[in-house]
């Protein structure tokens, strides 16, 4: 094992490059999923026929998954559809649609927290539904949503590291091109990702159970 | 429309791998669930070292990608001369990286029994260890069985990732099927259907058992 050679600063820098596309990439996923899990969480909390049994279908289909296969089927199967992405676009996709099964389930049960009452109140005082559910549901079903969608973003950070079958340049992929110079770095390497993974995350689930005790 | 030749030409190859992913789920469950019960007694016996131990294990192997735990002992081990196939390697690791959620699911039902219960028992001349075996464990562990259940799913799909290492599993007889055949949607639509025949009852169990749970108190 060559601990000296391994933490050379090149290698550092190479792997904090990587971290930083894992990190772009779970963002921009995180974001994006947050829009779709809205939806999908919304028609099902309002019972919209039709529209709340395909969101239905689509979250337990997708969430009983492996996050691997679909990672696959994205960047494998769908240019076979005449749907082909660029390796960080299909790793964006696959990641939104896992997730975005993962947050339509937090933000139901979010507003499912909110207390019947309120949308009765809301409504006899003469708010429409959409109102209602905007103004008064909303805001206060957020404030219990928002330490399980900081979980899943950690589930999320550690669920990056996946695409590195399809070659994503992220922090795990750097590290096996480091591997590859010589195996005496291997060791040395995956502790060094390991203990990075684990700051951000630990500092995340610091953040949410912060959060956990506000509410 | 799905072509159907896919799956009965290479049907063999598609259950071998359906017994693969249930062997090592299976496997890696009981291994989880032993690590993870000590590692949950370390974390709430009245020892603090054990208590360290337990809350480093805990905190540490939640907060990494299994992904990394796979490769350190697929590819960093045989360094240091240690060398498991795949098929090992993948099931070690999933059961090191189950065995922290497993861990915390047991913590957190032994948690929920009222302090009260403990207290009685201490009191009536049980020993600690008595107490654990005959008041706090059994009424613990109908709270944790949908929590463990959640857990299966998690490592069902997670065995996917043993892919990566050529352990045999459902994912990798896809890949399999797919490189020999060229035929990549069809493949992976019918490893799916597969997956889900594991992980559709099981949720759906779940799910029931949570919402019994939740009526019975």
């Amino acid at each position: 094992m060559d601990f000296i050679g391994a933490y050379s600063p090149d290698h550092i820098v190479f792997l904090l490059k990587g971290f930083w596309i894992t990190l772009k990439v779970a963002g921009i996923s995180i974001v994006l999923s947050f829009f779709l899990g809205a939806v999908l969480g919304i028609v099902r909390y309002a019972k919209i026929p039709v529209l709340a049994q395909i969101s239905a279908f689509f979250v337990e289909i997708i969430r009983n998954l492996p996050l691997l296969l679909i990672i696959f089927f994205v960047y494998f199967a769908l240019p076979e559809v005449g749907m082909k992405l660029s390796i960080t676009w299909s790793a964006i996709l696959a990641l939104t649609i896992f997730e975005s099964a993962m947050l339509a389930e937090i933000i139901r049960s979010g507003l499912n927290s909110v207390h019947k009452g309120q949308m009765e109140a809301g409504r006899s005082s003469g708010l429409s539904y959409t109102q209602t559910l905007w103004h008064i549901i909303l805001p206060q079903g957020v404030r219990s949503m928002v330490p399980p969608i900081v979980s899943q973003f950690i589930s999320l950070l550690k669920d990056t590291s996946l695409a590195v079958v399809i070659a994503l340049p992220e922090m795990m992929h750097n590290a096996q091109v480091i591997n590859a110079q010589n195996i005496n770095y291997i060791i040395p390497i995956f502790l060094l990702v390991a203990v990075i993974y684990f700051i951000a995350n630990f500092a995340l689930s610091l953040v949410a159970r912060r959060l956990e005790l506000n509410i | 429309m799905l072509d159907f030749t896919i799956l009965t030409e290479n049907i063999g190859m598609f259950i071998e791998g359906f017994k693969n992913t249930l062997i090592v789920s299976l496997l890696a469950l009981i291994g989880s669930f032993i690590l993870g019960t000590l590692i949950a007694v370390f974390r709430i016996a009245p020892i603090k070292p054990l208590n360290w131990i337990g809350t480093m294990y805990v905190e540490f192997f939640r907060n990494i990608p299994l992904l990394i735990i796979l490769f350190f002992i697929f590819v960093g081990l045989p360094v240091l001369g240690v060398r498991f196939s795949g098929f090992q390697a993948g099931t070690i690791a999933l059961t090191i990286y189950t065995a922290a959620f497993i861990a915390e699911a047991i913590r957190a039902g032994v948690l929920s029994v009222h302090k009260g219960q403990t207290e009685a028992a201490r009191s009536s001349g049980l020993t600690y260890v008595q107490t654990m075996r005959y008041i706090i464990l059994p009424q613990a562990i109908k709270i944790v069985i949908p929590p463990l259940g959640n857990q299966f799913l998690n490592l069902v799909k997670n065995s996917s990732v043993l892919t990566i290492v050529a352990a045999g599993e459902l994912m990798y007889q896809g890949d399999l099927i797919s490189s020999r055949t060229f035929v990549t949607f069809d493949v992976y639509i019918f490893i799916a259907l597969f997956y889900l025949i594991i992980t559709l009852p099981l949720s759906y169990g779940v799910n029931r058992l949570e919402k019994s749970l939740a009526k019975s108190n």
